[in-house]
């Protein structure tokens, strides 16, 4: 594999962490639910996937496993800003800090250790097109089911009657209660996709992408992630794309090592940070037009009152 | 059978003060069931998290020696958590804080100057409010969200203090250890008790909380109004406009941030080195949160979270319970307070088949 071959392939798997925890994030949003604990669902499954591969040998298992830990840790969430009603950002937040502390007893007894990375398929005949067959040919298949859930879940917002539930309740939720969808239930759904998604964004970052545990290892892609569904204006394939560009600046620091250019690596290391604030400056400036995408009762709790 | 949560007209005081309670009690249920399930003794562990840090006059002193920091940041927090700026990178301006503060032992290491410490409050304060003010540019010039941009700018002041560590500030004589020479004495705090690491310092978050509580009480002529949940919007906060509320809050929990990193660069630890903070910055949100975003409700809760950060070293001696036992205790407090809180405006209504129309009527 050529190096440019390498950073290429690279940018694809390393997008698949953002694209599976903002796929998540965006049906929880698009509900009206804006959690903000994605980082700590992802630390929790990432922690759990990882023993549970490590302990099994089977990425499977893994990934099962962190699935259900995220989805146990949304429930958390979902309980305390659906059915209680807290303030959806606070309550982020906590299962956020709930989620850190967990991960790192949960992976306490398995620091630094490794498992084996899972194979990647090859795809017969397209994978030995030289340049395009090792960079868009031959990954796991973790990289392929996550574009195909991402159109999938693309043409269910627009097009189905569900999507249609979930952005009405999204955007109206009293409109949608008198219509006879429920609004609590369709969100507690929405919110619990979302712990799914992001349990399999936190495995494959722990078993796959960099086959290792280590406490603090998803180190801001869960927050990155949230961003990139406001960067996406809660559009599937615009969240697609800035997954991909955020994957090749999370290599950013590999890409100038290899080309020996004399940058701290500190600097380097920020770069995924730096360029998240400066797009979100970006995107956010027309506040009017950022607004009109939004989910219009994104944040809002829904006590089932008429007016507030 | 339906049951549902139905606002209060008026809030309930009661429920207000039992919420506290409810949420220890609920919070140290769990981890006990939790510490069961990792096979450590729950007595053992809960004595060493509760009464463990009052035995002695050290462990006493290094209670205080935390409690500083928390309610120096949550105070702070809470004014900008009331108008709703949601300031969550308390832990990145405590970075620059004390990174700006070291700059002056770092580059005077022969200085006996009686200015060193001032210099070094004013940086350490002016460090905290310069990497908070860019929270607040971005969020009134380019309406980008703070939450966010405060969290990405935590990551980056977490980079910039290990570039220092590692180049340009390293102790040529510390062995390639990341971490700046030891400070002179005449740039630390000078300790309250012979042989404790509790300092002068302690006065900052003191004077601070009065001060907070002096303004918050002219502001508003009490906190009915917050406590009620009617929370005024951005736009009408205290007098300011929505973009003095951004950019008040902000600079607010940067200046006591700033100076809460300064405190511990020119005090327990008398160097900069990677971990400065201690997660300060982190738990102060959940200090604020506790104290019902109430100046003297946060005096306790800091009191709280620094006894247990204190119990959580003496449970890992004596219990071998991790230290990440303590961050879920933590997490479980803001859990369970924010789903408790919920009876403060709200109470539960049980519905039965048919009273259900008669009842949403009359409300």
């Amino acid at each position: 594999m050529t190096t440019i071959e390498f950073f290429l392939a690279g940018t694809m798997s390393a997008a698949t962490v953002f694209l599976l925890a903002a796929l998540g994030e965006l049906i929880a949003e698009k509900s009206g639910m804006l959690n903000l604990g994605v980082e700590g669902m992802m630390a929790v499954s990432a922690a759990a996937g990882f023993v549970a591969t490590y302990e099994t040998g089977s990425h499977l298992i893994g990934f099962a496993v962190a699935g259900f830990a995220g989805i146990i840790v949304s429930l958390v969430y979902a309980t305390v800003a659906i059915t209680f009603l807290a303030n959806q950002v606070a309550t982020g937040l906590a299962v956020g800090i709930l989620g850190l502390g967990l991960s790192a007893l949960i992976g306490r007894k398995h620091e630094s250790l490794t498992v084996a990375s899972a194979g990647n398929v090859h795809i017969p005949m397209l994978s030995d097109i030289p340049l395009l067959g090792p960079v868009l040919f031959q990954h796991n298949i973790v990289v392929y089911l996550t574009l195909a859930t991402a159109v999938a879940i693309g043409y269910c917002l627009k097009y189905t009657r569900l999507g249609l539930a979930i952005r009405s309740v999204g955007e109206n939720p009293h409109a949608a209660q008198a219509l006879g969808y429920s609004v609590p239930l369709i969100r507690y759904g929405a919110v619990v996709f979302g712990g799914l998604f992001a349990g399999f964004a936190g495995a494959y970052a722990s078993t796959i992408y960099t086959p290792l545990w280590a406490d603090g290892m998803i180190a801001g892609r869960g927050w990155i992630a949230v961003a990139l569904v406001v960067f996406g204006t809660w559009k599937t394939g615009r969240i697609i794309l800035g997954a991909y560009l955020f994957g090749m600046v999370s290599l950013g620091e590999l890409i100038a090592q290899s080309l020996g250019a004399a940058v701290p690596s500190q600097l380097l290391s920020s770069l995924p940070y730096i360029v998240t604030i400066v797009v979100l400056a970006i995107i956010s400036t027309n506040a009017a037009r950022l607004k009109l995408h939004a989910p219009f009762a994104l944040g809002e709790s829904y006590d089932g009152s008429e007016s507030r | 059978m339906h049951i549902k949560f139905e606002r209060r007209i008026e809030y309930s005081k009661k429920v207000l003060l039992a919420v506290p309670v409810i949420t220890i009690g609920l919070s140290i249920l769990v981890s006990s069931i939790l510490l069961t399930i990792l096979g450590k003794s729950v007595p053992l562990t809960m004595y060493s998290f509760f009464i463990a840090p009052f035995e002695n006059f050290y462990s006493i002193t290094e209670i205080f020696l935390k409690f500083g920091p928390l309610l120096l940041i949550a105070q702070a927090l809470a004014v900008g958590f009331r108008a709703k700026v949601w300031n969550i990178g308390a832990e990145g301006q405590m970075i620059m804080g004390a990174v700006a503060a070291s700059a002056v032992p770092v580059y005077l290491v022969e200085s006996t100057s009686i200015f060193l410490l001032p210099a070094m409050l004013a940086l350490g304060a002016l460090g905290g409010m310069g990497w908070a003010a860019i929270a607040a540019f971005l969020r009134t010039r380019f309406n980008a969200n703070e939450i966010l941009v405060t969290l990405m700018l935590t990551s980056i002041a977490l980079q910039i203090l290990y570039y220092l560590l590692l180049g340009p500030w390293k102790d040529p004589m510390g062995f390639n250890f990341p971490q700046s020479v030891m400070f002179q004495d005449e740039a630390l705090f000078t300790p309250l008790f012979q042989g404790t690491r509790l300092n002068t310092s302690i006065i900052i978050p003191i004077l601070f909380t009065i001060a907070v509580w002096i303004f918050m009480e002219k502001r508003f002529g009490g906190f009915k109004l917050e406590v009620g949940g009617l929370a005024p919007n951005a736009a009408t906060y205290a007098g300011f406009s929505a973009k003095g509320a951004v950019w008040s809050s902000l600079l607010l929990a940067g200046f006591a941030a700033g100076l809460a990193g300064m405190s511990e660069v020119a005090g327990p630890i008398a160097q900069l080195q990677r971990s400065i903070t201690s997660g300060y910055g982190y738990s102060a949100i959940i200090v604020a949160y506790l104290g019902a975003l109430h100046p003297l409700g946060i005096i306790f809760a800091a009191f709280f979270l620094a006894v247990i950060q204190i119990g959580g070293d003496v449970a890992l001696v004596s219990a071998d319970v991790p230290i990440s036992a303590v961050h879920v205790f933590q997490g479980l407090l803001l859990v369970f307070y924010l789903a408790t809180y919920t009876f403060v405006n709200y109470r539960l209504r049980i519905h039965r088949p048919g009273v259900l129309q008669s009842a949403k009527v009359s409300s």
